[in-house]
């Protein structure tokens, strides 16, 4: 909303300057985006007259003009505009003058002729952004007067940004009434008398929908002049709110819409048929819109039509069939009420962007001011271009118009939501400048707020009013008081942080990618999931919700690696969307992507390409935090993104929590990734949950060492002749660790050698040798069952 | 066989002139080892007439004691040589990089909330989180927004179907939590939110921390209370805070807080828009209407809400001048974050 400071101080005596004002409005709760000029700079413009206008002599579109401007001899000066003529009163700038933009005006010769000023259009003056001609000032302006000051030039726009609730103060007089509240002056509302009919004339109206539209008033006017013009003030008012002039009839009705908020109609009274109806639509109900857009409205909304069919949109733009045009004599108007909820989104539903009156009506016009609004349109249409009025007829649904709540405000309520007592003279004070009624019953008032407010409709609402007129910095800032309460600490589950701390000293970096994700990168590395779609993306390579975490975190590494970083280590927690069976399902997820060296490039340190057992490290690390690891396996499975050989599922006590391995050296070349990449996602609902420590008793007894070299066929997991070790190594065996795994000279072809370390010990005495070559007798012998493994000697 | 003095002085050149000490040992077993010159000595005594055998075994030992004296200060002095000389071979070049490997990083945005979250956590409230895909009622519905309520406008909904969305904002976490617990509440909801908008200042992903405390006697005075002591100790330092009436469908009275800006300490700049505030976060006490949607009696209780943006925050406090860089997961920038 864009207020004039200048217009504003006609409705109120402001005591305070406009940057004051400003600050006012925005710690009011009317936030002031922006103060700008009226107009730029510019001086020695003045009101002139031509009284004489000669042809140019060597060029055709050029005129010479004699310009009074007050002065005893009338100034020569050159013009080329179209519009220019006899007797006609201009902005006039003078020799010397600095039009904006920074034009000097001087003397100067126009093909030959000498020109002692320039003749301005709305343009050149920084008033429009286009012209077409000079700009006509009203006859009988004073001559050599400054325009600046004929204008009122000198004024600033205060562009306010208001927030849904404030319907009331998309009008002046509403700004008005809340400026007034905030410096507790005087404020004079629009005198609005009725105009008394001269015409019997009436159109027939009927409100077949009177929960959406139950109050519509309509007055004839007939013989409005249709060369009449819209007076320069009116037009600078309407320009300055950013509206503009379109000739008289609709001029008027944005202009009584700026004043009040009423927004309102004129139809060409001879286009219509039999009587308005204001009715839902239905089906084969067409309308070409204003602008030239053809609309099928569904019967969610709500129509102006006559007898032969739809006029306007209710409330958001008019039809082109009833508008009217240059050559309109006769007008319904039409200021009506529709209720917010018929309004609401209305103009979405049907790609048109929001409109003044859509904006207001959805936000709530005060349903009690159709017919001054009416008067007030009648008063500055007759003025301006004269015409007859016939007397309004106002068609009401008395039961189904809002009613003003009446409202129980306590004093004992404010204290307690507010935290700070408000003298009750004060609370009187505040609501009644707002315009409400106010009783002071015995215990607590009973409050009616006017009927532009929709938003007030509790206590709450007004103690909001309160405080806000009272002022948010007078509200003490309290330290709080609160009941202790020790929150539960569960130990059973790893800390979401203490996993992701594991990661970042494990040398990865956390990232944050997008929840949606491009629908082919991720169909590459999961083809057989279908992903949620968003109905409306914003872009398609942002259209469906991420099953995984992995084209996320993979395009962040294609990222960097475009920008010349070989080693990358990213992890990320967030949500993985998949539709099942049982319905939706957003699940946390913790997934890492790792490629390059698996240390920086240092001195001192041979660089090594990671490999798939370097990122098993940093899995096994983030397992261990369980406190047991050796609840989950590594399952040998294949997944479409992952390299056959190279991919492991990550299952806890026999549940699959996740994967680990190559990217499929196929994905990796659609993705345009450089080298070998590897990738983790592990549920953390199978991660989190941990073991509680329990201890156990140390040996006081020496552990004896041995070795054990064993030759096994090339295709036995490790996993389970380690598996085969703990279950023959009875109780003695403590651990268990590989240290060497060997092929080549002096092993067979297909078949490896692995050299485990073995680390036996007794808890209740010193081992002999004899019970310890039995213990790795027994291991020996179960691996050569199972395995058909041999020593290695 | 030598008189012993002359022994006595041959033994001391060689403790002289041992040049380590293994030399030195040589030189005390050749005198003093269990077939050493001196040890000799000691055994033939006994050959000696018993008159002299006093007298000779005094001198023996007068001159064993010296040589042991000898040897041990010859052995300290070696030592001495011997450990400088280890020294001296062992010098390193101690500003040579460490070596293995170095520790990653939290993002920025986490950074925030980590930071958000501990100041929340110590006076006492809980992390709460919700889904991310949202049901129309608890986005909109259950926060006084009905269907086509303008403020709706203002949220760019991104949609699945009618009643299925990404919620918008992490109010919705409120609803969850006041229909699954009584009050006492008091918690704070981190999380991702989504708007269908995108440009160099909106991204269609990003972060917000809701707060709701909801107990008998909550007023909008300790509200201001405690966003007063978030933003002076996430930003440490004592800068203005100015709460201003807003509107939020789901706070009645709202407020949005500004602080002084932090870039130009509120003498204008391109940041604050030459206004010297920064908007930070929106608040107010729960609205009766989002009380009576979730069965808690707004007579007896009261509350307070509060929403604010990750990435502003962080924006703010780190000095990030482009938004879009949170989502690049360049690894030039989220190092800077270590």
């Amino acid at each position: 909303m864009k207020v004039s400071q200048q217009w504003l101080r006609e409705w109120v005596d402001l005591p305070i300057s406009g940057d004051e004002l400003a600050m006012q409005l925005t710690m009011a709760g009317l936030e002031v985006d922006h103060i700008e000029p009226a107009a730029p700079p510019f001086d020695q413009v003045v009101v002139g007259q031509v009284v004489d206008l000669t042809p140019h002599p060597d060029a055709d579109r050029l005129r010479i003009a004699a310009v009074d401007v007050g002065k005893a001899q009338p100034l020569q000066i050159v013009c080329g505009a179209p519009n220019v003529a006899i007797g006609m009163y201009v902005p006039t700038a003078l020799i010397g003058a600095v039009l904006p933009g920074g034009l000097a005006i001087k003397k100067s010769k126009l093909r030959g002729i000498e020109s002692q000023g320039m003749l301005c259009s709305a343009k050149e003056l920084g008033l429009a952004e286009n012209a077409d001609g000079l700009l006509p000032l009203p006859a009988d302006s004073p001559l050599g007067h400054s325009v600046r000051e004929l204008l009122a030039l000198d004024d600033a726009i205060i562009d306010i940004e208001l927030t849904p609730n404030r319907g009331d103060c998309l009008g002046m007089e509403g700004i008005a009434r809340e400026v007034a509240a905030l410096n507790r002056c005087e404020f004079h509302p629009l005198s609005t008398e009725a105009v008394k009919p001269v015409l019997d004339a009436t159109f027939p109206v009927r409100l077949l929908d009177p929960v959406d539209c139950p109050r519509y008033i309509g007055r004839v006017i007939r013989g409005v002049n249709p060369a009449a013009e819209t007076p320069l003030w009116m037009q600078e008012r309407l320009r300055r709110a950013g509206i503009r002039s379109l000739g008289p009839l609709v001029d008027v009705t944005n202009y009584v819409m700026l004043e009040l908020g009423q927004p309102m109609h004129a139809f060409d009274l001879q286009r219509l048929t039999g009587g308005i109806e204001v009715r839902r639509a239905r089906p084969g109900d067409r309308l070409e819109l204003l602008n030239g857009v053809f609309i099928e409205p569904d019967e969610e909304t709500l129509l102006i039509t006559d007898h032969q069919g739809p006029l306007a949109l209710a409330g958001i733009m008019g039809g082109e069939i009833s508008s009217c045009t240059d050559a309109t004599r006769d007008v319904f108007l039409e200021s009506a009420f529709f209720t917010p909820t018929s309004i609401a989104g209305r103009a979405r539903r049907h790609s048109l962007q929001t409109t003044d009156a859509s904006y207001r009506f959805e936000r709530g016009v005060d349903p009690q001011l159709q017919r001054r609004a009416a008067e007030r349109a009648t008063r500055l249409l007759i003025d301006m271009a004269g015409g007859q009025p016939g007397p309004i007829v106002e068609t009401i649904s008395p039961e189904h118009l809002p009613v003003e709540p009446a409202i129980h405000l306590r004093s004992t309520r404010i204290h307690k939501l507010l935290g700070m007592n408000v003298p009750a003279i004060q609370v009187e004070d505040i609501l009644r400048r707002l315009g409400m009624a106010v009783a002071a019953e015995i215990d607590h008032w009973l409050v009616v707020p006017p009927s532009s407010r929709f938003d007030i409709a509790l206590e709450a609402d007004l103690i909001e009013e309160i405080a806000r007129i009272y002022g948010y910095q007078r509200v003490p800032s309290n330290q709080p008081l609160t009941r202790l309460q020790m929150p539960p600490q569960p130990e059973g589950q790893i800390g979401l942080e203490r996993l992701r701390e594991t990661l970042v000293q494990r040398g990865f970096q956390e990232a944050i990618t997008y929840s949606f994700v491009d629908p082919d990168f991720q169909k590459r590395l999961d083809p057989e999931c279908e992903p949620l779609a968003l109905a409306n993306p914003i872009s398609a390579d942002l259209a469906v919700m991420r099953t995984s975490l992995w084209p996320g975190l993979l395009k962040a590494l294609i990222y960097n690696q475009k920008h010349q970083q070989s080693r990358v280590r990213l992890f990320e927690n967030g949500l993985n969307f998949l539709l099942t069976e049982e319905g939706l399902w957003q699940e946390p997820f913790l997934g890492g992507v790792a490629t390059g060296a698996v240390l920086s490039e240092q001195w001192g340190v041979p660089t090594r390409t990671m490999d798939f057992f370097d990122l098993k490290a940093d899995v096994e690390a983030l397992l261990t935090l369980t406190g047991e690891p050796e609840a989950f396996q590594f399952v040998v499975a294949s997944h479409p993104a992952l390299h056959p050989g190279q991919s492991a599922r990550v299952e806890r006590a026999g549940e699959s929590i996740g994967w680990l391995g190559a990217l499929h050296p196929r994905v990796a070349r659609e993705l345009d990734v450089e080298g070998d990449i590897f990738i983790f996602e592990l549920q953390l609902a199978g991660l989190r949950p941990a073991r509680l420590p329990a201890f156990q008793e140390l040996s006081r007894f020496p552990a004896s060492r041995r070795d054990l070299a064993i030759i096994v066929s090339e295709d036995v997991a490790v996993q389970a002749v380690f598996d085969c070790i703990r279950q023959c190594g009875g109780a003695l065996l403590r651990e268990v660790w590989l240290f060497d795994i060997y092929r080549g000279r002096g092993i067979a072809e297909g078949r490896k050698s692995l050299a485990f370390g073995l680390n036996l010990q007794d808890f209740s005495r010193n081992l002999t040798d004899n019970m310890v070559d039995e213990t790795v007798s027994g291991i020996i012998a179960g691996l050569t069952e199972q395995f058909d493994a041999t020593l290695r000697i | 066989m030598d008189a012993l003095p002359k022994l006595l002085q041959t033994a001391q050149v060689a403790i002289a002139e041992a040049g380590d000490l293994a030399t030195l040992d040589q030189t005390r077993i050749h005198y003093l080892g269990k077939k050493g010159l001196l040890t000799e000595r000691l055994k033939e005594l006994g050959k000696l007439p018993a008159q002299e055998r006093r007298q000779a075994g005094q001198s023996i030992n007068e001159v064993k004691q010296a040589l042991e004296t000898a040897l041990a200060a010859r052995k300290v002095e070696l030592e001495a040589v011997a450990l400088s000389a280890r020294l001296a071979n062992e010098a390193i070049d101690v500003t040579l990089p460490g070596r293995g490997h170095h520790p990653g990083g939290y993002h920025p945005v986490s950074r925030t909330l980590t930071r958000i979250e501990t100041l929340f956590a110590r006076i006492g409230f809980t992390i709460a989180e919700g889904p991310e895909i949202e049901d129309d009622f608890r986005n909109f519905e259950a926060l006084n927004i009905p269907p086509h309520h303008p403020a709706r406008a203002m949220h760019d909904t991104f949609y699945f179907d009618a009643h299925t969305l990404l919620r918008t904002h992490t109010s919705p976490v409120q609803i969850r939590v006041m229909e699954d617990q009584a009050p006492p509440i008091r918690i704070i909801a981190p999380g991702r939110v989504y708007r269908c908008d995108s440009d160099v200042t909106h991204s269609p992903m990003f972060h917000q921390v809701e707060g709701l405390l909801v107990d008998e006697d909550v007023s909008f005075a300790d509200l201001k209370g405690v966003l007063d002591d978030f933003l002076h100790h996430f930003f440490e330092c004592d800068l203005a805070v100015r709460f201003r009436p807003s509107y939020f469908p789901f706070t009645e009275p709202s407020a949005e807080v500004d602080i002084q800006c932090v870039i130009c300490s509120g003498a204008g700049c391109r940041v604050c828009k030459q206004s010297g505030w920064l908007e930070i976060l929106g608040c107010g006490m729960v609205h009766p209407a989002v009380f009576e949607k979730v069965g808690i009696d707004s007579e007896r209780y009261t509350g307070y809400a509060f929403g604010m943006g990750v990435e502003r925050l962080t924006m703010l406090r780190y000095g990030v001048n482009d938004l879009r860089l949170f989502f690049d997961n360049d690894l030039r920038f989220l190092r800077q974050f270590q």
